[in-house]
């Protein structure tokens, strides 16, 4: 499926904006848009799953943990350099997204969000559990001589806002090819009408295994570098909270279409640094937002923009 | 200690979060089972029911009992009071979409959580327990050569607790007289069996939803003000009855008490012994993993009909 110039525009406009950003940016927010970037490819991965295959998890803080883990543990244990790492950790939540799609596919609808939800506790409570070496609540940090790749240091703003950006263009355009292809198509006719899909002939429960797969790895890539970058594991990033987060920002951006997760996950932190500026009841803020957004903007802010301006927006 | 006296100690502590857990998660039941609503912020109706019985049990003074039992009446009302203010001006907006709700009821905790913290305060705080005495517990045991009791020092329950543990069991059959014996419970009922069907045969549909939801809230404030003796107000304690409340409701399958309450006796008591006898984490851990397969397996739940 060819592309149209205006969709390849938009979206490698961000790209190329985000990369220019990094020269005229305040530190401050210099800093904010490189973990945005990276906790927006956490989201992209989520999206997958929950915008573009209708599967709803709560379980996904386990593949980010995963990744955040895979990589940590084997440079805090085993010595590892950071490349191998980062492997381990997006290899470890492929497998670990790959086993629990085997077992919670068998359900759908609340129990699948159950499921997903359960199993990514009991991966929480056994990062406590083996508090031993993981440090547990606590976490541990991971020191600046063990997060130099290839000789860049990553604990350097500007190394560390290309870093991001990298994985965030990877992400971001890998997620635009997905669901443009045929793969992506059967995903969303799965999400409109599993039946009907079956009926044509398609394998569902393989393309949902895929995409499951695929949605878990691109969310244990982005736990991955989010430790790295910022040098620090913690089992917080296993907890419910972290399931959440990306569901939020995904449906605050718009489910199910390319650009929404980057646009909710910029919108949530952005509204959360400004109002804890003027107040401490930043939660409150972002409960109203929520409360306020499902009512009055039910498919997100960029679904909005495709349901009033631009029916084409992937 | 030797096992047996462990065991029964653990048993018996197992009750008391087997009972509050009880009702904590058929509240959370009734309005799924109703409603077909997964109300994310039951956990923050629960702890604002601890909360209020706080500031309750302040007003009142005098002798401890007084204030608890005017909590007891109080906080579970002005909880359900505020649940149903909150189904009638959001969840009944967003036609109880199942995923919008989802989003909606993770605002509202955010907000409540919040609005507590900031009138309330980070600290924890307890309610005086209306009586308090220690009960020794009988253990029999071979004394050199004749068969006798012994009280070892050190393991007694309170009699709070055990009153903890029948005050639940009271409330639970009062749940289940209302939804099988009475008029209000009949509508229950149809709703849950057939929405639409109910709506044609002049059942007010949307006020049996808002009754519901501030049911279920008023179940979970009610556990609350029943813990709040043994352990303290906290604006952060929803979180974990949360993630319980839907582990029991799951395993003991959607919408169904009795298989609700069974669940949470089994769940309640696993946690007491193997929390005692190995470690708590390992114990959420196995209960977890238990919930997960269970739903793997058996989608329905335990005893449920139906699939979700």
């Amino acid at each position: 499926m060819s592309m149209g110039g205006r969709v390849l525009g938009l979206h490698l406009g961000l790209l190329v904006i985000l990369f220019a950003l990094q020269f005229v940016l305040p530190a401050y927010h210099h800093g904010n848009i490189a973990r945005i970037m990276v906790l927006a490819s956490y989201a992209v991965g989520y999206n997958i799953l929950f915008g573009y295959t209708g599967l709803l998890s709560l379980g996904h803080a386990l593949f980010f943990a995963a990744g955040m883990y895979g990589m940590g543990l084997t440079i805090q244990h085993a010595g590892f350099t950071p490349a191998p790492a980062l492997v381990v950790g997006i290899v470890a939540g492929a497998l670990v997204a790959g086993g629990l799609a085997l077992l919670a596919l068998r359900t759908a609808g609340v129990a699948f969000m159950i499921v997903t939800l359960m199993f990514a506790q009991a991966g929480y409570l056994t990062i406590l559990y083996f508090g031993e070496y993981t440090r547990g609540d606590e976490g541990f940090v991971i020191q600046q001589a063990q997060r130099v790749l290839w000789g860049i240091d990553l604990s350097d703003p500007t190394a560390r806002y290309f870093a991001a950006w990298g994985l965030f263009s990877v992400c971001f355009l890998m997620s635009l090819w997905l669901v443009r292809s045929r793969f992506g198509r059967t995903l969303i006719a799965i999400r409109e009408n599993e039946e009907r899909v079956r009926m044509l002939g398609y394998d569902t429960y393989a393309h949902k295994l895929g995409a499951m797969v695929v949605s878990g790895t691109i969310s244990a890539a982005a736990g991955a570098f989010y430790g790295l970058l910022f040098g620090y594991a913690g089992a917080t990033f296993g907890s419910v909270q972290y399931s959440i987060f990306p569901l939020l920002w995904v449906l605050l951006g718009g489910a199910g279409t390319v650009l929404g997760p980057f646009v909710g996950t910029l919108f949530m932190f952005y509204l959360i640094d400004l109002s804890s500026g003027v107040t401490s009841a930043y939660m409150l803020i972002a409960g109203v937002a929520l409360v306020a957004l499902t009512l009055f903007a039910p498919q997100g802010l960029t679904g909005e923009v495709r349901r009033r301006l631009w029916k084409g927006l992937p | 200690m030797e096992f047996g006296p462990h065991l029964i100690l653990a048993t018996l502590e197992g009750a008391v979060t087997a009972a509050v857990l009880a009702l904590t998660a058929v509240g959370l039941s009734l309005v799924f089972g109703v409603m077909r609503v997964v109300n994310i912020a039951h956990g923050e109706f629960y702890m604002l029911g601890a909360v209020i019985a706080w500031y309750v049990a302040q007003m009142v003074g005098g002798h401890p009992a007084l204030g608890f039992v005017a909590a007891l009446v109080i906080a579970p009302l002005v909880v359900g009071a505020l649940a149903a203010a909150a189904d009638v001006t959001i969840l009944k907006r967003i036609e109880y979409d199942p995923e919008r709700t989802i989003v909606a009821t993770i605002g509202l905790l955010y907000i409540i959580q919040q609005l507590t913290l900031m009138t309330y305060g980070p600290e924890a705080r307890p309610v005086e327990a209306p009586f308090n005495t220690r009960v020794e517990l009988p253990w029999f045991d071979w004394f050199e050569t004749l068969f006798g009791m012994a009280q070892p020092w050190g393991w007694s329950i309170t009699s709070y607790k055990l009153f903890v543990i029948f005050a639940a069991g009271a409330v639970l059959c009062g749940v289940w007289a209302m939804m099988a014996r009475t008029k209000i419970g009949l509508l229950m009922r149809a709703t849950q069996a057939d929405r639409d069907m109910a709506l044609a045969f002049g059942i007010p549909v949307e006020r049996v939803y808002a009754l519901v939801f501030g049911i279920g809230a008023g179940l979970a404030a009610l556990g609350a003000v029943l813990i709040v003796p043994i352990q303290q107000a906290h604006y952060l304690m929803g979180v974990e009855p949360l993630l319980l409340a839907f582990i029991v409701v799951i395993i003991g399958g959607l919408g169904s008490l009795p298989g609700t309450v069974l669940a949470a006796l089994f769940i309640g008591l696993s946690d007491g012994i193997i929390s005692v006898f190995f470690s708590p984490t390992l114990a959420k851990i196995l209960a977890t993993l238990l919930v997960g397969l269970v739903l793997v397996f058996r989608p329905q739940g335990l005893f449920g009909t139906r699939t979700a």
